[in-house]
């Protein structure tokens, strides 16, 4: 479902993604972690486009994503993505948060597209928050409701950038157990974070990441037992 | 001291001629200042848009327009349109559109800033956000980014809206009756009161202005108080703490 093909992106001089090839099939639910810096979430943002790349190809169900014939809105409706930072609107309610993408973009009637959103913050536990505006709610409620946000245009693919790195300790269960359901019930997720309790539990295959590249990527029973690379053994003796 | 002057011209200061002739003094300067601030928004919005475009031929046209116009004085810019435009066109154009036209480009091209700022001050993951959605540019700029934007241009603007206001007193270099030509023209007929009549005049557009400001402060307070409901509960608090104080 997610070819990436031998993709190349330059920041200036900088080179931050050498060469990164890899298919993830439909329904998988893929981590990737890696040293700060080694490209992480610049790889991710690839996907949706909200980086360009400058040689190399994605192509996200059968369509070339950097193709000038691609519709890139519809593309990214199929793609959401959940940030480290919430970005939810300040200005309007959680509902508002939600309904907007599918009325603006989808043109789903308001009362359709009301239902969609209550059942979503249903499913990720915060349905009596729809009116509260998000300078309301708790850190996870937030990023519960930016999760809700992105499923609301009943994407494919989900991509997070460390989901949880901004959250207090004690809000960072309830988030993932909303991705774990997520994972369950075969939506296709790209999650880069470092929490490798989770990674352990709902990964299908993990990849780790350095300098731009990715160095291996397996099972996470192949990647905890029996990492292949020093620099992966060196990262895992630090983060567990 | 000559108060009576200034009291049986009340009236002519405030509102002109007016209804009898054309309205002119108070009620014609902010006239034109709100006229000038109206059209001046959404030039504003226009040109602070086109500024921040990515294409080079949107972007450069709004560069120009705004270090010309923010590198000119006001009364410049009224002696221009007053003396070329009856030379471009071959017809004169009013005194008072001459004004209000010099007004809005003036004005526009510091609301295209104000708006430029307040656009670039809303934090980059909303604009991402709101793209990863499925928004296209237009979209996100309409429902998630200008909301957002406009609320915190509103302090800057009205300190533009408070400047224009006592900038009208310029449009009397080329005649028109407003507020600081009619203190003019009483005291060139009485002779007798100048202080009194210009202490009254200013006294009028410093309470216009204050008025303003205040408005603004409040209008601040009233619109955040909605986009956070945190902030609410605490205010309520506070103002339970001080009025148990008092
Ligand atoms: N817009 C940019 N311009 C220039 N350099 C950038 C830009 N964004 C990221 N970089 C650089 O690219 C490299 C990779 O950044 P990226 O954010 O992808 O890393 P990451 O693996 O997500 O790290 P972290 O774990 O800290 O989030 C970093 O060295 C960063 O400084
Ligand atoms: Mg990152």
């Amino acid at each position: 479902m997610i070819k990436i093909e031998n993709i190349h992106k330059w920041y200036g001089d900088f080179h931050v993604l050498q060469g990164i090839s890899e298919h993830i099939n439909s329904g998988e639910v893929v981590v990737i972690c890696g040293p700060s810096g080694s490209g992480k979430s610049t790889f991710i943002r690839c996907i949706n486009r909200l980086e360009d790349i400058q040689q190399g190809k994605i192509i996200v169900e059968g369509k070339d994503i950097n193709s000038p014939e691609t519709d890139i809105n519809q593309l990214r409706a199929e793609v959401g993505m959940v940030f480290q930072q919430f970005n939810l609107y300040p200005h309007i309610t959680v509902l508002k948060n939600i309904t907007l993408a599918p009325m603006k973009a989808k043109k789903i009637p308001k009362k359709e597209a009301e239902k969609i959103a209550y059942e979503l913050l249903e499913r990720v536990g915060i349905h009596e928050q729809a009116h509260k505006y998000p300078a309301e709610l708790s850190g996870g409620q937030q990023q519960r409701v930016a999760i809700a946000r992105g499923l609301a245009m009943r994407p494919k693919v989900m991509l997070f950038d460390e989901p949880t790195s901004a959250l207090d300790p004690e809000m960072i269960n309830e988030v993932l157990n909303v991705m774990k359901d997520l994972a369950r019930e075969g939506i296709t997720m790209i999650v880069v974070t470092h929490e490798m309790g989770f990674a352990r539990e709902v990964a299908d295959r993990i990849f780790f990441m350095d300098y731009g590249k990715i160095l291996e990527g397996g099972t996470p029973e192949h990647f905890f037992k029996n990492p292949q690379h020093e620099r992966t053994k060196l990262f895992l003796k630090e983060i567990l | 001291m000559h108060w009576e002057v200034v009291q049986k011209n009340m009236v002519y200061f405030l509102l002109g001629s007016y209804p009898h002739g054309p309205l002119g003094g108070l009620g014609l300067s902010v006239l034109l200042a709100l006229g000038g601030i109206f059209l001046a928004f959404w030039i504003g919005i226009l040109f602070g848009l086109m500024r921040l475009s990515k294409r080079w031929y949107v972007r450069f046209p709004s560069i120009i327009y705004i270090e010309i116009i923010r590198g000119t004085p006001l009364l410049l810019l009224i002696f221009w349109f007053y003396f070329l435009v009856p030379v471009i066109f071959k017809k004169p154009m009013p005194e008072i559109r001459t004004t209000l036209i010099a007004f809005s480009v003036f004005t526009g091209a510091y609301v295209a800033e104000i708006v430029r700022a307040g656009i670039q001050s809303i934090p980059k993951g909303q604009m991402e956000a709101a793209r990863g959605t499925g928004l296209n540019y237009r979209q996100a700029m309409a429902y998630v980014i200008m909301p957002q934007a406009l609320r915190n241009m509103i302090p800057s603007f009205v300190n533009q809206f408070v400047s224009l206001t006592k900038d009208t007193s310029l449009a009397y270099i080329i005649g028109v009756q407003e507020l600081t030509r009619t203190a003019t023209q009483v005291n060139n007929r009485t002779m007798n009161a100048p202080a009194e009549i210009f202490f009254t005049i200013a006294v009028i557009y410093f309470i216009i202005c204050f008025g303003l400001t205040q408005t603004s402060r409040y209008l601040e307070k009233r619109l955040s108080y909605k986009t956070s409901g945190r902030m609410r509960q605490r205010d309520i608090v506070e103002l339970k703490d001080n009025s148990e104080a008092s």
